[in-house]
């Protein structure tokens, strides 16, 4: 990932690095199309089925902004925590925290207007995410301990201890299945569209981004937060307190995270299920690097990745092809973008070519 | 206590050991990649490659021992890619990691699929057989814990001695240390750290391949969408627990291999420790460990960093 100047400088950086993205994207299709072909179908009729599912019918479109939503959550996590040059591999942890809380703000508080529920219950998920997100900042700037390693470690303890709950002293009905009970009424997000899984979470989720954008970009905060990002020992000298601005990139990453479980829950799953996420937090690192840490930027990669999930359960329908595809094209998306410093090793080996000859 | 004991016997031990041969593996190929300056996250992937290539290649070869070797260079296939994107054009090596993983667990699932079929996608193939030593696997209790396993067992744990005197006793090992801890210098006098690095990447690679293959032909026989099911990850944890040092890691693959041995038997007896925080043993203590020690005591100075002439 790479550290770009802000929205001002639109054309110089910004439009060239989307041109990547699309050319990753093109080319990752490609593949994908080969690979299809391959397994003897036709790759025009398995990519308009992809279509088809993401965007065929009111539905269609529903469920891919219900899919789009826990990935704008996760990849401004780390797409944030990234510009204080912190890589939190940890959002999935994150998020099972602020699922977690979510269910038991849903679930055991009651008695309140869906006003204050709601707001209660999405205040307690982000706050878990953060609380989750900043001990692993908290083990950075007092123990020296790298965010990479604590995050992977912190991911499969919150994972492991979120079904023991599940699967023991929450589970509803007690014993016997693992999950929890449905959280109250007044608890549930507001449906956008009736009998779909669409709530209001998307507006919260794109709003987060703008925030965040704002934060980074227009914000003292936000100015040394990347300050420190790119240059720690210049901030250092410069007097501002490095360790702080860790701490606080890592709980707002963990914050946002947390809402990805909320949203889950809050939104439309209305319980939780044991391992109830499917790797959101995983894919956020994908959907962070392919919107170049770019809060809007992230919101247009969690739109890619959701419309190829969501698209690939129809192309699976329609053409038998296992729907495990596009995985490989996500990660093919990812690679593609990585290798375009190809063009830089390739000018450097033909420089070393020459002084050799 | 009565349940716990009633499970530490030969047949616990003998499970540990095999539940921590396949993370003895990735352990090992994960010490020599951290130590020569290179992060891989991409060990579950590979590990996923290796088991899927190693159920193709005993399949179509007919031979468990044939197809274990196309595991181990399919994983080091694998870990060359990884090595090119973040040593050759110095690109972030965990979102290497992170795109090796999706694209191993999509092109695994996928070409089980389209290879073997969808109704025939768990099928059996050609496998190993445990190995009895003729005298040592006749003592009662050692015998049955120790001397009844898989050769790959034993070809694993004899893989630790000998990637300790590579690493602490040989040339190769001062070479590798070197691009980890201080590149520059090594160029200096010189090793080429990019080189030794490479050369670690794929060794990684064909190590984690070998774990796979050891899932896929010596315990479960077929192959399984994400069937490594993140041991690639505990593995990671393995090298900072045991300090990037083969016996530490041997040490901490065995632990985590008790840890899995009893969960399972846990949950079978009704012991009174819920089985998650089995699962979760291996990161736990993992934490704790960096917590208590700090963080940059023993991690190759320049891991992550890619090196520029």
């Amino acid at each position: 990932m790479k550290e770009t100047e802000g929205p001002g400088n639109l054309f110089a950086t910004l439009l060239p690095q989307a041109g990547a993205s699309l050319l990753a994207i093109f080319l990752a299709m490609t593949v994908g199309g080969v690979l299809i072909a391959i397994a003897g179908v036709n790759p025009y009729e398995a990519y308009s089925a992809m279509l088809q599912g993401a965007f065929g019918s009111q539905f269609a479109i529903a469920n891919f902004l219900t899919r789009t939503t826990p990935l704008i959550f996760t990849g401004l996590a780390v797409a944030f925590a990234f510009r204080c040059n912190l890589l939190n591999i940890g959002a999935e942890g994150q998020l099972y925290m602020g699922g977690l809380a979510a269910v038991l703000v849903g679930v055991y508080v009651t008695g309140l207007s869906a006003l204050f529920h709601i707001a209660l219950a999405i205040a307690a998920a982000s706050l878990a995410g953060a609380a989750w997100g900043g001990l692993a900042g908290l083990l950075k700037t007092t123990r020296g301990i790298n965010e990479i390693i604590s995050t992977i470690m912190l991911n499969f303890i919150a994972i492991f201890f979120v079904s023991f709950l599940i699967q023991g002293p929450i589970a509803e009905p007690p014993g016997f299945f693992h999950q929890t009970a449905l959280i109250e009424e007044t608890a549930r997000l507001p449906k956008l569209m009736p009998r779909s899984d669409l709530s209001v979470a998307i507006f919260l989720a794109v709003f987060l981004a703008v925030a965040l954008s704002f934060v980074l970009w227009r914000t003292p905060f936000g100015m040394k937060l990347r300050s420190v990002g790119l240059a720690p020992e210049t901030a250092r000298f410069s007097g501002i307190s490095t360790n702080k601005y860790l701490f606080g990139a890592m709980a707002i990453s963990g914050g946002a995270a947390g809402l990805a479980g909320g949203s889950e829950i809050l939104g439309h799953q209305y319980r939780m299920l044991d391992f109830f996420s499917p790797g959101y937090g995983f894919d956020g690192i994908a959907v962070a690097f392919l919107g170049r840490s770019d809060p809007i930027g992230v919101v247009f990669a969690a739109m890619l990745f959701a419309a190829l999930r969501v698209g690939a359960n129809q192309m699976q329908r329609e053409t038998g092809l296992p729907s495990s595809l596009v995985l490989v094209i996500q990660g093919l998306v990812v690679l593609f973008i990585l290798a375009a410093e190809l063009r830089r090793w390739l000018r450097e080996r033909a420089v070393s070519k020459g002084k050799e000859a | 206590m009565e349940a716990l004991l009633s499970i530490l016997n030969a047949e616990f031990l003998a499970a540990s050991i095999r539940l921590a041969t396949p993370l003895l593996f990735a352990t090992l190929g994960g010490i020599l990649c951290e130590r020569s300056g290179v992060i891989n996250i991409g060990l579950e992937g590979m590990m996923l490659v290796g088991a899927l290539m190693g159920v193709f290649g005993s399949w179509y070869l007919n031979s468990p021992t044939l197809g274990f070797l196309v595991g181990v260079l399919s994983g080091a296939l694998v870990a060359l890619l990884h090595g090119f994107v973040c040593i050759s054009l110095r690109s972030n090596q965990i979102v290497s990691g992170v795109a090796i993983n999706l694209i191993a667990i999509g092109l695994t699932s996928f070409l089980i699929r389209i290879v073997f079929g969808l109704a025939d996608q768990q099928r059996i193939v050609p496998h190993f057989n445990s190995y009895p030593f003729p005298v040592l696997g006749q003592i009662p209790f050692i015998g049955p814990a120790f001397f009844n396993q898989l050769t790959l067992v034993y070809i694993a744990f004899l893989m630790v001695p000998v990637s300790w005197f590579i690493l602490f006793k040989s040339r190769w090992g001062l070479a590798i240390t070197a691009a980890g801890e201080h590149p520059k210098s090594a160029a200096s006098v010189g090793i080429d750290p990019q080189f030794v690095r490479h050369v670690c990447v794929v060794l990684s690679g064909a190590f984690a391949g070998a774990g796979g293959a050891f899932l896929s032909l010596g315990q479960l026989h077929f192959f399984q969408d994400e069937m490594v099911a993140g041991r690639g990850f505990i593995a990671l944890a393995a090298v900072i627990f045991g300090r990037w040092n083969p016996v530490g890691g041997m040490i901490a693959c065995l632990i985590f291999g008790a840890a899995d041995a009893l969960q399972f038997r846990g949950q079978a007896v009704g012991m009174g420790i819920p089985h998650q925080f089995m699962l979760m043993l291996p990161y736990a203590l993992t934490l704790a460990i960096l917590i208590i020690a700090g963080g940059k005591s023993k991690a190759p100075a320049a891991i992550g960093i890619p090196f520029r002439r």
